[in-house]
């Protein structure tokens, strides 16, 4: 059933297609709606769920680390300041190894205050442990979210699904809503394998030392940093298994999506930019007009962050005359973030692309398509000399 | 490392004693009871146990001459603290050196 609804409503409905059983969340700009909606949908009882009104982003995540514990599917979403909020919950829902899924809907970070788009918020986050997954329309906003129960609930991990303010969360477009019935085949109820209970209680997370010990069993109990590297060959094989999950989503509701990135004029492409979320898809017009001019020009629109998906990365890209990369978020002092990532991966390819990092729309600043063409232009016609890594677009807009 | 290592998500406990290990090896002060003093004991009736009831790591026995298990006792000296009758008194664990 195809509606026309924004990208709030469609993460809304995505939780309630997954039958979420708990939600802690408390409202921040512009990941509001999100959360209104489904506490209308427990209201009206169209959704079977705990709704949980905390008086805080860090108690929203404890709630949920709380709920998670006890096997029920736990949701919860927030934006810039209140995701630092909860930071220190972020990094520990991963290292309980708690399966849930988080929207987080990207605003710039304070001070100075923003409520405007960019992703500084769930980048910073990045090395929390949590698998992230970028969405650039409300179509894969609502399937990701499906899909990313699946996911957690197979590796162990927590699933940021992370979508731009403003951009996708409240301007509105046609998505399809697939079937309840086929959303249980796809999602069936979980158990998680430390699940607290009256029949066994337990302490989950306990102090580790930092050596192994033996347990009460006398049997070798792994430290903490056994732990934090099941945790890293655990995200490592997320990769092909999120592939696998989307497969089956694929042959379940009859659509697949692309769950590394996705590909756009890619396969002859000399020059190929890189960029997270909706700005993929202004870019890809960019791409079109391109090559109308005789560029070989195509557009990698990564939506799994972590992960990742660095051997993707290295095969797709490697042998490329050029490879430009468009951010919302910097490391400050060094580039953007992705940029970064994605020098290591291709640093040990045969054949390595020049490389150009942009940062542009902070704090929801304006950009158009004609700064994404300008700035593709300047890397193919100037290579390396452009502009001093990172180039900034719109300063002084 | 053996393989079923990797399977573990993180650390866990159950009820039981010496879950953080034998935490024993800690004891600077060892708690000795005297009988002769201990109301359970001397009455030999099932009364006080107030040692067993503070004891925070629950290695007191609820008998009628309650034994402290030195596996695990940390030597906090609640119990000592508690015993209305001043059964119990701290003594330096290197007083034993040698002993036992």
């Amino acid at each position: 059933m195809f509606v026309f609804e924004s990208g709030n409503v469609a993460a809304a409905i995505a939780v309630k297609l997954a039958r979420a059983q708990v939600i802690a969340a408390y409202p921040i700009t512009p990941q509001t709606p999100l959360t209104e909606k489904l506490s209308e949908y427990v209201d009206s009882g169209e959704l079977d769920a705990q709704y949980v009104a905390v008086e805080s982003e860090h108690s929203a995540l404890a709630v949920c680390i709380g709920a998670a514990s006890t096997s029920a599917r736990a949701f919860t979403a927030t934006s810039a300041n209140g995701l630092l909020y909860m930071a220190e919950q972020v990094h520990w829902a991963a290292g309980a190894r708690l399966p849930m899924v988080m929207c987080v809907v990207n605003r710039g970070v304070g001070a100075p205050f923003s409520v405007w788009n960019d992703h500084q918020d769930s980048v910073s986050q990045r090395d929390a442990g949590w698998i992230q997954v970028y969405a650039k329309d409300h179509q894969e906003i609502l399937d990701s979210v499906i899909k990313a129960y699946r996911l957690a609930e197979t590796v162990c991990i927590p699933v940021m699904i992370c979508y731009d303010g403003y951009y996708l969360s409240h301007t509105f477009m046609p998505f399809d809503v697939p079937q309840q019935r086929a959303v249980d085949t796809f999602l069936p109820p979980y158990k998680y394998r430390h699940m607290l209970g009256p029949a066994q209680p337990t302490s989950l997370n306990t102090v580790t030392l930092p050596g192994g010990r033996p347990d009460i069993h006398g049997e070798f109990a792994p430290g903490y940093m056994e732990m934090r590297h099941n945790l890293h060959v655990e995200m490592r094989r997320a990769i092909d298994i999120y592939t696998r999950i989307d497969g089956e989503f694929a042959q379940v509701i009859g659509r697949g999506g692309n769950p590394i990135a996705e590909r756009y004029r890619c396969d002859d492409a000399e020059y190929v930019a890189v960029a997270l979320g909706s700005m993929a898809n202004q870019i890809t017009d960019v791409v079109d007009r391109l090559r109308e001019e005789g560029s070989k020009v195509g557009l990698l629109a990564l939506s799994l962050y972590r992960p990742f998906p660095s051997e993707f990365l290295a095969a797709e890209l490697s042998g490329r005359s050029g490879v430009i990369v468009f951010e919302k978020a910097i490391s400050f002092g060094h580039s953007g973030a992705l940029y970064a990532d994605l020098q290591a991966a291709l640093y040990q390819g045969a054949a390595r692309p020049l490389m150009w990092n942009y940062i542009l729309g902070l704090g929801g600043r304006n950009y158009q398509s004609a700064d994404f063409y300008e700035a593709i232009r300047a890397c193919i016609e100037r290579g390396p000399s452009a502009f001093d890594n990172p180039g900034w677009i719109g300063l002084g807009r | 490392m053996p393989t079923e290592e990797l399977s573990v998500l993180t650390s866990a406990s159950y009820a039981g004693p010496g879950d953080a290990g034998r935490t024993g090896s800690w004891r600077v002060l060892r708690p000795v009871i005297d009988y002769q003093k201990c109301a359970p004991a001397r009455a030999d009736k099932p009364l006080c146990f107030l040692c067993w009831l503070y004891c925070p790591d629950a290695v007191v026995s609820k008998t009628r001459r309650p034994q402290i298990s030195l596996d695990y006792c940390k030597g906090c000296g609640i119990c000592a603290e508690e015993c209305p009758p001043k059964a119990i008194t701290m003594v330096e664990e290197s007083s034993f050196a040698g002993t036992e």
